[in-house]
């Protein structure tokens, strides 16, 4: 049986926990296209799920190579979303994690930080250029994409900075 | 990398790494191997281990092993330049272990 659940997140560890917390109940993801998961249902807690913010596009020849490299490991792409990649492994082979030190988690907040940090830009300079030069009022969802944007970078920075006191510490 | 000549420690799983190449090992090999010796405690991870392989890579301490067996998986193992880097890091460690004994006392 196939079933698919709208659901928009903020936060892809939220998101984690909730692909992993549907897997303990049976529901496998099996395919994503935003902002729709495809659940096959299944054995519960077949599979652990991961999400990773790819360097590159996940059809770029780097990526593939990852991917590639991932695959040779039992981990099996399940789906993407522009950088985003939905990875799973079966918990029978043991825990899954993508990252194992701090320096490559830290590594993988930056990247998004700087990912979310170059949209919101964008789109506070195009709200505002467009709101002084033009006067249209739709500049505002621009505005406001730039506002939302600073949510998660807030959040994201903080785990980040906390990993980095870590470090200072811990290898 | 040349801005950190004189900063010798590696990290743990850079360490493990390198000397799980020894003999040429594909990824899920270096993962079994690392596992193996450290009793379990060290679990590298494919994405922490696939960014170590490409940075030691481009700094010369490992390389593609001449013919692997399988095409499909790339097998790697250590350079002249990554065992000198892996002897420097275990006269460190010893260093280490020997001012920590002499300063703590023997372990009980």
């Amino acid at each position: 049986m196939r079933r698919s659940i709208i659901k928009l997140f903020m936060d892809y560890e939220k998101e984690e926990k909730w692909l992993n917390s549907l897997s303990a109940k049976g529901l496998q993801l099996v395919h994503y296209s935003f902002p729709r998961y495809v659940f096959d249902e299944g054995e519960p807690g077949e599979y652990i799920y991961r999400i990773q913010l790819l360097e590159n596009l996940p059809t770029h020849a780097e990526s593939q190579a990852y991917i590639r490299f991932l695959e040779d490991l039992g981990v099996e792409m399940v789906g993407s979303y522009v950088r985003w990649a939905y990875f799973r492994k079966k918990a029978a082979d043991g825990p899954f994690e993508l990252y194992s030190d701090l320096e490559s988690r830290i590594r993988h907040y930056s990247q998004i930080c700087l990912m979310i940090g170059v949209v919101g830009g964008i789109n506070l300079v195009v709200g505002i250029t467009n709101l002084i030069n033009l006067g249209t009022p739709i500049a505002w969802l621009n505005v406001l994409a730039a506002g939302l944007a600073a949510i998660p970078f807030t959040f994201y920075g903080r785990r980040m900075l906390k990993l980095k006191r870590s470090q200072q510490i811990y290898e | 990398m040349a801005e950190d000549q004189g900063y010798v420690a590696l990290t743990e799983g850079v360490y493990y790494i390198l000397l799980a190449l020894h003999s040429p090992l594909h990824g899920y090999g270096i993962m079994q191997w690392v596992r193996e010796v450290t009793n379990e405690r060290v679990n590298l991870a494919p994405g922490t281990l696939y960014g170590a392989l490409n940075n030691l890579l481009e700094r010369g301490w490992i390389r593609a092993a001449d013919h692997s067996g399988d095409k499909t998986r790339k097998e790697y193992c250590i350079t002249q330049e990554g065992k000198q880097a892996l002897m420097e890091e275990i006269r460190r460690l010893e260093e280490l272990v020997q001012n920590g004994r002499r300063i703590m006392g023997g372990m009980n």
